[in-house]
């Protein structure tokens, strides 16, 4: 009976792997001629799977009931609302992928199943309730990670991307094991519910407090906050822009939610011990993804510290440590996604005449004059993911401050703000150069039909009529971060 | 009183022309822009014919939840019903000014200009705190594209400083509202309009709109973005910054600082009276040294804003609403005198005022409107800048007779670089013979001049017409600030020990409503 419960619990996680066997097989037999095909299967997959994780988020699923496999995992509506996002960024990465590598004559059957499989890990990731879940999870996303990192394997920037993501991912695991070592030798368990139960809210050990710092140095890798992020730059310029665009979605979500799962539910009783600790890290990302982007000409390097800087936002909501702040975060998390989205599909589209990537900010000069549409669409990003209203991008900061503000962290707020203003400088030097340089006509050609709908797409979700939506969204990230309180 | 969402629609019109003109090319949009503009212009004066003066004092209220956390909410009253209508009526001259003068990418132009429209009638009439700093803060984006685009030479500098400046003044004034929403429990503004603060949280909430507004107004010395964003802009993005947006900061200081924190306003008087006259003579002597046109004029902005902080934090009606009338008679006239520049900018494409000289002989109809235009600027009676002026001035002498004698040298200052301007560019022997060349006035020309000048005269000889419907709104923030108002130098004899008390007594019940 209870091992049915959690079978059935896990569906969307059983379908993934099941599916992603399937195909292997498949993609053993078929071979890279099958690739499309395998992709399409795999994009299906995991339409499926957001269906099945569908019903636990509107269900608001919480507590004991969400418990599965002797409570190692947490089925919960939080961990469906991420999952939904993850499931969102290797959909988009599924879809404008295969262009991309046709051309390099590199669309290889592995590269959908690779994103199935990170997607799993990432899936056990965000439900974890146990430590050894989580690793399990970390792992199965993060190998998968680094394979793809170095997928266009005749490119030298695309090798160098996969190892060193591979040697600093490996490190932060490592430290991640030992916090997880520490903490299980001064806590005896696991399990993020004993965890809970053996820390109490009383005053924190040496030892678990070393096990925190750890666990928090291992975790803040993975969402490249400062100072944790120096992979960041280099990855995201080396890999294959398709698999750039999945690394600023997908993984950055499954990080960032087992972060707050790890803070907020095992460590929630000591949230001053871990609070320092995030505020440092919030405000060193926001000023370091500030200032590293303002030199950087390389439009991927670009949005990698621009994704440091969004991460040092949400770190402050979780900071604030209230179920507003994780509310906040995870609505930032979802419009974060979005606008990633929508930068790389422009950088995938942004190519010259022979059909060669145009990274270089200095290229892009005059865009919106020979591309209107496309510089539109850059413009907007540029200008949500600076915060500026009437863009979506602002609700997100709106919502993290806001929450600061009501946990009594005024002076957090007011710093992390005025830090925002630095980075509006870099999100503007775009728009100068998109807008107000003189055309170079360096971009060419025509864009794909399936980029083009996403492009349209996120860009209207970005608009002040992303507003519209906030009722919903914010109903349904209230609900996950609910459930993440729901202890019992 | 009327249940028709008018304020939604005049809203709606711009921004609907907005879209269409993006998507047009140079004739369409132009066409469109001035259609939208016109409309909203005819529905600015049904709203004002509709107005109830002297009724309740917010009218044409909307709402509509239709977001999370704060709230479709619209409303107005006398004050912001004339800074719609000066929005309103400035707006077709703007698209009026740009109709020869941009030939690049026009649609995106009139775009931002319509998008422009929308937002600052949007601040207006916003009722919700954080609906008004959206349409506050969005302001930002089509002004830095017009100033970046469509600018002068120097434009990417002045449209970065622009841009980065306000942004920097404004997002401490977000954090502030987070404060009070979570303290009051209400985004409604009428609401915290009548809430108390605590008296300590006043001091800081103050600093951090007074950090937005100042920068808006702009004050000495957060003023410097002005002169460079004004001299790069087009002639009609200088128009619409010098006309309406530069009072976003005054009405900002009318419904926010002065209703919401007035002890901690009264508090921080000396210090806005001392940037004030520190403003007025600095940016006075600033401008008398000035060879561009447009320079001069923007300096000359700073200077009249400066009247205006100077009348609101006398903390009296004639202070409260000669600034009022200042804001109005200075987006006329500003507006009015960029044009002019403007005009001739585009006949010999330079700013600089020795390239000018004796335009009175080929161009008299210019100079008429030019000098009605210079003499508004300075304050001569029977002109719009008299009345304010004159209204905030007295107001300020009951306060302090120094910084009102000092505050008056603005206006000295102000007819001496005025008049040397007029004198260089439009009296003395025609040099060039390109300047001699000019021809007068074209009808579109008349056409935008005409309007300002019956406005600016109608505002001198009869201000009532602009002053009633705020009267009553002046009147409540009067009482709402009395409790706090600082003792004027002039009634050292007059304030009697039991005056003294009950202020005490409002101060300390001002306190313990904050407190609970």
């Amino acid at each position: 009976m209870d091992f049915l419960h959690s079978m059935a619990a896990v569906s969307a996680e059983e379908l993934l792997s099941s599916a992603a066997l399937v195909l292997l097989l498949w993609a053993a037999w078929g071979g890279d001629k099958a690739a499309r095909a395998i992709s399409v299967a795999a994009f299906a997959v995991l339409v499926a799977a957001a269906a099945l994780a569908l019903p636990a988020l509107t269900a608001g699923a919480g507590g004991k009931a969400a418990l599965a496999f002797d409570g190692h995992l947490k089925m919960d509506a939080f961990a469906a609302f991420a999952k939904l996002l993850i499931y969102l960024g290797a959909g988009v990465t599924l879809v404008i992928a295969p262009p991309f590598f046709d051309r390099f004559k590199a669309m290889r059957a592995e590269f959908p199943l690779l994103i199935l499989l990170a997607a799993l890990g990432m899936g056990i990731m965000v439900s974890a309730n146990d430590m050894l879940t989580l690793y399990i999870g970390l792992e199965l996303n993060s190998l998968a990670a680094y394979v793809l990192a170095a997928l266009l394997r005749a490119d030298g920037r695309s090798a160098e991307a996969g190892l060193k993501y591979f040697v600093l991912g490996s490190l932060a695991s490592g430290m991640l094991l030992y916090g997880i070592s520490l903490t299980y030798g001064f806590t005896g368990t696991t399990s993020f519910d004993g965890i809970r139960a053996v820390l109490g809210t009383g005053p924190l050990s040496v030892g678990a407090t070393f096990g925190l710092v750890f666990v928090l140095i291992g975790l803040g890798f993975k969402i490249s906050a400062a100072p944790m992020h120096m992979w960041t730059p280099d990855v995201y310029e080396g890999a294959p822009a398709p698999v750039t665009a999945f690394f600023a979605t997908a993984p950055k979500v499954a990080a960032l939610a087992l972060l707050m799962r790890v803070c907020l539910d095992a460590f929630g009783g000591q949230v001053f011990a871990w609070k320092q600790i995030v505020i440092c890290a919030s405000l060193l990302s926001i000023l370091w993804g500030a200032f590293g982007a303002i030199g950087q000409d390389n439009i991927k390097r670009l949005l990698a510290y621009s994704s440091i800087n969004n991460v040092g936002f949400m770190l402050i909501g979780l900071a604030a440590g209230t179920a507003a702040g994780a509310s906040a975060m995870l609505v930032y998390l979802a419009i974060y996604v979005v606008s990633s989205v929508a930068a790389f599909v422009i950088v995938l589209q942004l190519r010259d005449a022979n059909g060669d990537a145009v990274e270089s900010i200095a290229d892009m000069a005059g865009l919106s004059r020979t591309r209107p549409g496309l510089a539109a669409g850059l413009a907007i990003v540029m200008f949500s993911l600076a915060g500026i209203p009437p863009l979506f991008g602002f609700w997100g900061k709106f919502l993290v401050f806001q929450a600061a503000v009501q946990a009594h962290m005024v002076v957090l707020a007011g710093l992390g703000i005025a830090a925002s203003v630095i980075g509006a400088f870099y999100y503007l030097k775009v728009v100068k150069v998109l807008y107000f340089d003189e055309a170079t006509d360096k971009v060419q050609g025509p864009g794909e039909f399936a980029n083009t709908v996403l492009l349209v797409a996120s860009s209207l979700f970005l608009s002040p009529l992303g507003y519209l939506l906030t009722r919903w969204l914010g109903a349904l990230a209230g609900t996950a971060a609910a459930s993440l309180f729901r202890f019992g | 009183m009327t249940s028709f969402p008018i304020l939604s629609l005049m809203l709606l019109v711009p921004l609907v022309g907005a879209v269409i003109s993006l998507m047009s090319g140079r004739e369409t949009a132009r066409m469109v822009a001035l259609c939208a503009t016109l409309i909203d212009l005819a529905l600015g004066i049904v709203l004002w014919a509709h107005y109830d003066i002297g009724g309740a004092q917010w009218q044409f209220q909307e709402h509509a939840d239709l977001f999370a956390g704060f709230s479709w909410k619209l409303g107005i009253d006398g004050i912001a019903l004339m800074l719609i209508a000066l929005t309103v009526f400035l707006m077709p001259i703007c698209i009026g000014a740009s109709w020869t003068a941009i030939e690049k990418r026009a649609g995106e132009y009139y775009a931002a200009f319509l998008f422009m429209e929308t937002l600052m009638i949007g601040v207006f009439t916003a009722q919700d705190l954080f609906l008004f700093y959206i349409m506050f803060e969005a302001g930002l984006i089509p002004m830095y594209l017009i100033i970046g685009i469509w600018g002068g030479a120097e434009r990417i500098y002045a449209s970065y400083k622009f841009f980065l400046y306000t942004l920097l003044g404004s997002v401490l004034m977000l954090i502030a509202m987070f404060w009070m929403v979570n303290e009051a429990g209400t985004t409604d503004i009428p609401t915290l309009m009548q809430y108390d603060f605590p008296v300590q949280a006043q001091t800081w909430l103050f600093l951090a709109f007074f950090a937005s507004f100042a920068v808006k107004m702009p004050m000495w010395p957060v003023h410097t973005w002005l002169p460079d964003a004004h001299v790069q802009a087009p002639t009609a993005g200088s128009v619409i910054l010098a006309g309406v947006l530069l009072k976003m900061g005054g009405y900002g200081f009318i419904r926010f600082s002065l209703p919401m924190f007035p002890v901690a306003s009264a508090h921080f008087a000396p210090m806005v009276w001392g940037l004030s006259i520190a403003a007025v003579v600095i940016t006075s002597l600033i401008a008398l040294v000035q060879n561009d046109m447009k320079k001069l004029i923007a300096y000359s902005s700073v200077a009249h804003m400066a009247i205006v902080t100077v009348g609101l934090f006398a903390f009296n009606r004639q202070g409260l609403e000669g600034s009022m009338v200042v804001m109005l008679s200075h987006g006329l006239v500003a507006g009015a005198l960029f044009l002019a520049v403007g005009v001739i900018y585009d006949r010999l494409h330079t700013r600089e005022i020795a390239r000018y000289g004796g335009l009175a002989i080929n161009m008299p109809y210019y100079a008429l409107f030019f000098l009605l235009f210079t003499m508004a600027s300075i304050g001569l009676p029977g002109t719009s800048g008299f009345v304010g002026e004159f209204l905030s001035l007295l107001g300020i002498y009951q306060q302090s007779s120094l910084i009102a004698l000092i505050s008056t040298t603005g206006i000295i200052l102000g007819a001496a670089y005025m008049l040397y301007l007029y004198r260089r560019v439009v009296f003395g022997v025609q040099v060039h013979a390109d300047t001699a060349a000019m021809p007068d006035l074209d009808a579109r020309e008349w056409a935008m001049m005409v309007p300002l000048a019956v406005a600016v005269l109608w505002m001198g000889v009869y201000p009532e017409t602009f002053m009633a419907p705020m009267r009553k709104d002046i009147g409540t923030l009067e009482a709402r600030v009395a409790i706090a108002k600082p003792r004027g130098d002039a009634d050292v004899k007059t304030v009697s020990r039991k005056a003294a008390a009950t202020a005490a007594v409002a101060l300390g019940a001002a306190r313990v409503g904050g407190v609970k």
